[in-house]
């Protein structure tokens, strides 16, 4: 690509001669030309992940901010500094560094209230964005494993998260630290080794700070940005997925290049998303730190809740009974802690499994780059509602007593809501879903055969009156045929050619019966087919 | 003189010194004791007794008792004080407008006047917490750091209820710690006293007047609608619920608001 200039003409403009110097060494022309020129399709819900991008991105840079005057120290000080409700109140280093840097560090509380809304926001950002992947199906074939990067990242994003919220060993994070040993320590046989281990000795000793602080701007966002990378690198190279529609097929991308749209366009989002979160941080207070009070072991308050993304495993142990069994050692078992602990990672991986199971039951080998409507998909989307239901009654778990406050409800009528719909709500939600799908299949298939109701209504010379059905546009027809839909799976004949009983794996007799509730009759409507459509349109017309 | 001494065993002498003696403690008695006052208040206070009988026997004795004495519907008064009909009535929670989990705060029922011949009538009936005075609840005077030792007094004995800064929160059974955002300190004051309800009692012994100040104006700092909150608009100060509500309905919204309008920005919009 380089130019020379042994013509004598004038030299090249600067910023040319600049990137010549940067291809001769970097080789920046080749990977340019072919990577600027990337072809993006265009859809609301692809920015979601970009969301959770740059507000990554902004949290990394007021993280570094924060930690250039956050002291990761629980050695004990008097407080002097300006906030008078806190005025020599024997705190931890890290609990009145944070209160200086919220009143007496400029700019600092701006900083820490973009840091923390910022962090909410990309927990919600990755949580939508996963919930876009999943009911679009974008989890297939090739894309599994930058599926679980994704999910990675969110379990990532939960612990960073969490170490971050404790940092500033306040009375609400104190208790969060607490109930953490409370969660390891319930752990049989090890427990107590562990936490010992973590904390340093016991609860609540003077390392864990400044072990939470290693986690929280080493350890955790290392492995995160390392992660995020990945993530990119591989969306570039599997190219993005896009939803159907006229034009669009498995092999090809429809949408705008990279350079110059989606750069304008992802520069213009990011400072968007940054302008918004700046306004939400400067107008909305996150964690009032200082009227929190400083961590002591013996003190606890009302609303000790985690951030939202915890919050998950907060209702577990607030609706969990409080078993306990003491065996015959002498040791305790307790039930009421450690069961939500097993629950706690199964609800995680329930939703990270589901792409290989349900590449196990359809034993689909095939690429996708084209993205499912959910409808068409009816028993994947019912699992996914129902997977949010059940971890949004976890969440009404977690926030019991505000539940009981606002809506003058008894908490205990809430916990026992819980208890019971932890089990019936997804179910429920699974079905409900389910069939809603299916009668939006039911609508798509009278759509095409007989056209969109105009509403308008017409009189016959007869005296009968029809309503006016206005044929689809060939783009639309196709739009609402386009998807497959794969046959169920069915057991091989019980006897082969030779007569010889055949043997058919519980597995795989399992593995056919969920194949007939995905594609069986009652797993979706038969889509209309082009003979449908052309009896149907030389017939009688509209009816 | 003679006279006198030889008189001293006379029968009647003892009554003779009996009477000097009364005449004199008499005369130092009105001398010193501010007697008209004194005996106002005295007939005051049967006054309000006797009014507030009658109040009593309208408005809270079908519950509680004619007497006072209480009834499977409502505790016994005896014994509990004026301070606490003073909170009580003066917060509104009694009369109680229906049986519920807890009598909630509302408008008043009874006048000023009223509040104080109830209490009058409640405080005859045993002895109890009387109606503080103004200097017992008054913040003036603490330093900084007494308020600030008064937030550290808040969190050990008022937190798990009421929340960080008094915000309130659930308690079992459709129960609750109100907000005590403000709350008269005088109220705050009595019903630390005598206790209400799901609330304990923090009488004198366990928690000295001090200490009750010092609580008292920990929230007046942080929690009434004066107070200056530096990080801007609150949520309610409930805490990581309410922030996890607000990112997740008007922060998502709005964001999905901007991608939605970047998305639809393209080449083809120019088009035209």
């Amino acid at each position: 690509m380089s130019k020379t200039n042994a013509s004598g003409r004038s030299k090249a403009p600067g910023g040319e001669r600049i990137a010549d110097w940067a291809d001769g060494r970097l080789g920046i022309y080749k990977g340019a030309k072919k990577n600027l020129r990337k072809v993006f399709p265009d859809h609301w819900s692809f920015l979601l992940g970009e969301i959770a991008l740059y507000s990554f991105i902004i949290i990394i840079l007021t993280g570094v901010y924060l930690t250039m005057f956050f002291k990761p120290s629980m050695a004990e000080v008097h407080y002097h500094g300006s906030y008078v409700p806190m005025q020599g109140v024997i705190m931890s280093e890290a609990y009145a560094s944070t209160l200086d840097i919220s009143f007496d560090v400029r700019g600092g509380l701006l900083m820490r209230q973009i840091h923390h809304w910022a962090a909410l926001i990309f927990l919600v950002a990755m949580f939508v964005h996963m919930m876009r992947v999943f009911f679009t199906g974008a989890f297939r074939k090739p894309r599994e494993l930058n599926w679980l990067f994704g999910f990675l990242l969110l379990v990532l994003g939960m612990f960073t998260g969490f170490t971050g919220y404790s940092l500033p060993d306040d009375l609400l994070s104190g208790t969060g630290v607490r109930f953490m040993e409370g969660a390891i320590l319930a752990v049989p046989l090890v427990g107590t080794y562990l936490a010992m281990f973590l904390y340093g000795g016991e609860f609540p000793g003077t390392d864990i700070i400044p072990r939470f602080f290693t986690f929280h701007v080493l350890l955790l966002p290392g492995i995160m940005l390392g992660l995020v990378v990945a993530h990119l690198i591989l969306v570039f190279y599997h190219k993005h997925t896009q939803y159907p529609g006229a034009g669009r097929t498995n092999n090809n991308v429809v949408g705008f290049p990279l350079m110059p749209v989606y750069m304008a366009k992802a520069g213009g989002f990011f400072f968007l998303v940054f302008g918004l979160i700046a306004i939400i941080s400067a107008t909305f207070t996150i964690n009032a730190v200082w009227v929190l009070g400083p961590y002591r072991p013996d003190l606890v308050s009302t609303n000790a809740q985690p951030d939202w993304y915890m919050g998950f495993s907060e209702g577990l142990i607030r609706v969990m009974p409080g078993w306990e069994w003491v065996i015959p050692t002498g040791h305790t078992l307790n039930f009421g802690v450690l069961v939500p602990l097993m629950i706690f990672p199964l609800v995680l991986a329930s939703i990270a499994v589901y792409p290989f199971f349900e590449a196990w039951v359809t034993k689909d080998k095939r690429e996708h780059h084209l993205l499912d409507r959910p409808r068409n998909a009816p028993t994947r989307t019912a699992f996914g509602a129902a997977w949010i239901s059940w971890y949004f009654v976890m969440l009404v778990g977690g926030g019991n007593d505000l539940w009981a406050i606002h809506f003058d409800l008894s908490i205990n009528a809430i916990t026992w809501f819980v208890r019971i719909g932890f089990f019936v709500v997804p179910v429920l939600v699974f079905i409900v879903t389910r069939r809603i799908c299916l009668g939006l299949q039911r609508r798509d298939r009278e759509k095409v055969l007989h056209g969109r109701e105009t509403g308008i209504i017409k009189r016959l010379p007869h005296g009968e009156f029809v309503e006016v059905h206005e044929p689809l546009s060939p783009e639309q027809l196709h739009y609402l045929t386009q998807h497959d839909q794969p046959k169920p799976a069915e057991l091989p004949p019980a006897v082969d050619e030779n007569g010889v009983e055949r043997k058919v794996g519980r597995l795989e007799k399992l593995r056919v019966k969920i194949s007939q509730g995905y594609f069986g009759p009652s797993g979706q409507i038969p889509k209309a087919t082009a003979e449908e459509y052309k009896a149907i349109q030389s017939g009688h017309g509209h009816h | 003189m003679k006279k006198l001494s030889a008189r001293r065993r006379h029968p009647l002498a003892a009554i003779v010194v009996l009477l000097f003696a009364l005449a004199a403690t008499g005369g130092l008695y009105a001398a010193f004791a501010p007697a008209g006052q004194a005996k106002a208040e005295q007939s005051n206070l049967s006054l309000d007794i006797e009014e507030g009988k009658k109040l009593f026997a309208v408005g809270c004795s079908s519950c509680h008792g004619t007497g006072g004495q209480g009834t499977s519907d409502g505790p016994s008064l005896v014994g509990v004080g004026a301070a606490s009909v003073d909170f009580q009535v003066g917060t509104g929670r009694m009369p109680m407008q229906a049986p519920g989990a807890q009598a909630p705060k509302k408008p008043k029922v009874y006048t000023e006047e009223e509040t104080r011949q109830l209490a009058a009538f409640v405080a005859s009936l045993g002895a109890g917490p009387e109606i503080p005075k103004p200097e017992q609840y008054s913040i003036k005077g603490l330093t900084g750091e007494e308020i600030a030792a008064g937030g550290d007094l808040f969190r050990q004995n008022c937190a798990q209820c009421h929340n960080f800064t008094g915000e309130g929160g659930a308690l079992t059974k459709g129960k609750y710690a109100p907000n005590l955002a403000d709350v008269d300190p005088k109220h705050i004051y009595e019903v630390m006293e005598t206790g209400s309800q799901a609330m304990p009692s923090f009488p004198e012994g366990i928690m000295p007047e001090k200490e009750k100040r010092q609580i008292i104006a920990y929230l007046d700092q942080v929690n009434t609608s004066e107070t200056e909150n530096p990080g801007g608009y609150g949520l309610g100060g409930f805490g990581p619920v309410s922030e996890g509500l607000f990112a997740w309905t008007i922060v998502l919204a709005l964001l999905i608001g901007i991608t939605v309008w970047v998305a639809a920005r393209n080449a083809k919009a120019r088009k035209s």
